[in-house]
């Protein structure tokens, strides 16, 4: 997709001032729900999106359980007052496609084996939205699962970088994805640099494409430390006023 | 217990190296480091590095005893829900009522609350469970509560003393399910003082000297009741 839209000025500074290897401001908060196993709020830029854990629960329907491993249900959805137009409620095209792959990745780093014959839900719900809500879901819905208690090899973490008037930039914000000419949503598995899901969006050289994966990779790696730090600031608080 | 900082892990985190320890509960290797797999309290034991969780389902074992609700009736057993992620069965076998095929729901019905203990848990973690111990029973009245399973064993407290505190003071029966499940019975204030304080073990289950804390809480409620008892 051409354009002639100017999303970046000579200074390298983008629309809301960042420079090309800056993410939008993130704010992450462990176990706000009571009535989930696990929950987690997060803010990113001006995404705001809200993740609940059910389970490991007895699979129902029946012929979806497998007696070897717990399957992994996450459902994405977006509130119709998420975007601008008032988005049509329920699933759709978009969003199953991203609970398909959120729920792939996330199955991944969770230790399945460990609940036969169960589920395990993740509900992402997407309040408001900004640029970037998959990546930011499931970022969520790892941190959302740790505070569920969930056992896992490793806290899944996303970040997203594109391109915007030829240059490769990190975490696009609203006009960036709308006007640039690439997205690619990465997620990995910190603790062993496993790729767990990987799209891409728009036109890419190789070149840029490497480049592009090293941004997403630095970001991913710097939200993780923020995860981290949201669920033991939840739970290491506790332990200290305590002790 | 020693007076030191409990350690909080969560998933994915180092403990240590496989030359040096050995993975215990809730920690896996991964090239010969040992690492958390659930959020958890660091707990080492000799050498075992063990992550005892702070939150999760019940996972249910051998010999515990629990308390379940009902789910269904079967032709000659019950399916049971204990809080586990999976259902457990009571054969009519494991009752101490002599019961007909068949007639199963004239003794448990769905919705009915039982005492039980865990009898088997298999590999594929199909749960069976029994009444056929010292106290276990049909519930009749009472409250059951919940609360988070891994918190019970702060709940009974060491060799009971917290569970010998509360009853003690409150007048109160209460059974506490390895489950996360509560029963209660008692005079009505007591049951109330009861969730109060549960709710504080719960809620501060980490601290140090819980138990004496509870006490002086406890001593200090019995005589404001007797002060206005007396007035």
């Amino acid at each position: 997709m051409k354009n002639d839209k100017k999303l970046i000025n000579e200074e390298g500074r983008r629309l809301d001032g960042r420079r090309f290897d800056e993410l939008r401001p993130i704010r992450i908060e462990a176990g706000v729900l009571h009535r989930a196993d696990g929950s987690c709020y997060l803010e990113w830029g001006g995404n705001k999106i809200i993740a609940a854990v059910y389970g490991p629960r007895e699979a129902i329907p029946k012929h979806t359980q497998n007696p070897l491993k717990a399957i992994v249900n996450a459902r994405y959805n977006m509130a119709a007052f998420s975007v601008e137009d008032r988005k049509r409620p329920g699933p759709d095209r978009r969003s199953v496609e991203i609970s398909k792959v959120i729920s792939e990745a996330l199955e991944n780093v969770i230790l399945t084996e460990q609940f036969p014959r169960t589920m395990i839900n993740v509900n992402i719900e997407v309040l408001d939205a900004e640029a970037g809500t998959r990546c930011a879901g499931l970022t969520a819905a790892g941190v959302a699962l740790a505070d569920a208690g969930i056992p896992m090899v490793d806290i899944p973490v996303a970040c997203a970088a594109g391109k915007i008037n030829g240059q490769v930039v990190l975490d696009l914000g609203k006009e960036e994805d709308n006007y640039g000419d690439a997205d690619l949503p990465v997620a990995i598995a910190p603790r062993t640099d496993e790729i767990l899901l990987l799209q891409m969006d728009g036109h890419l050289t190789l070149d840029e494409f490497e480049q592009a994966f090293e941004l997403a990779h630095k970001g991913c790696l710097y939200v993780s430390e923020l995860q981290k730090k949201a669920l033991l600031e939840k739970y290491a608080s506790i332990a200290e006023e305590v002790s | 217990m020693s007076e030191k900082k409990r350690l909080v892990v969560i998933p994915s985190q180092y403990l240590g190296e496989t030359s040096r320890f050995k993975p215990g509960h809730g920690a896996f290797i991964r090239d010969g480091k040992i690492y958390a797999e659930r959020l958890g309290i660091l707990h080492v034991n000799g050498s075992y590095m063990n992550v005892i969780p702070l939150k999760g389902r019940y996972s249910p074992i051998v010999n515990d005893f629990v308390i379940g609700i009902v789910i269904e009736p079967l032709q000659s057993s019950w399916m049971v829900d204990i809080n586990a992620p999976y259902p457990a069965l009571l054969h009519t076998e494991e009752v101490p009522w002599d019961i007909e095929f068949g007639e199963t729901a004239r003794f448990l019905n769905a919705g009915d609350a039982v005492m039980a203990k865990v009898l088997m848990v298999d590999e594929a973690k199909r749960i069976q469970i029994t009444l056929n111990d010292r106290n276990l029973c049909k519930i009749r009245g009472g409250h059951l509560i919940d609360v988070e399973p891994s918190k019970v064993p702060r709940i009974i407290g060491k060799q009971g003393s917290m569970i010998a505190l509360l009853k003690k003071y409150t007048r109160c029966r209460i059974f506490v399910g390895q489950n996360g499940r509560v029963w209660l019975d008692g005079p009505d204030h007591g049951i109330a003082q009861v969730v109060r304080v549960i709710r504080l073990i719960e809620d501060e289950a980490l601290r140090f000297g819980l138990t004496n804390r509870v006490e002086e809480l406890l001593k200090k409620e019995a005589k404001d009741v007797e002060y206005y008892e007396k007035r």
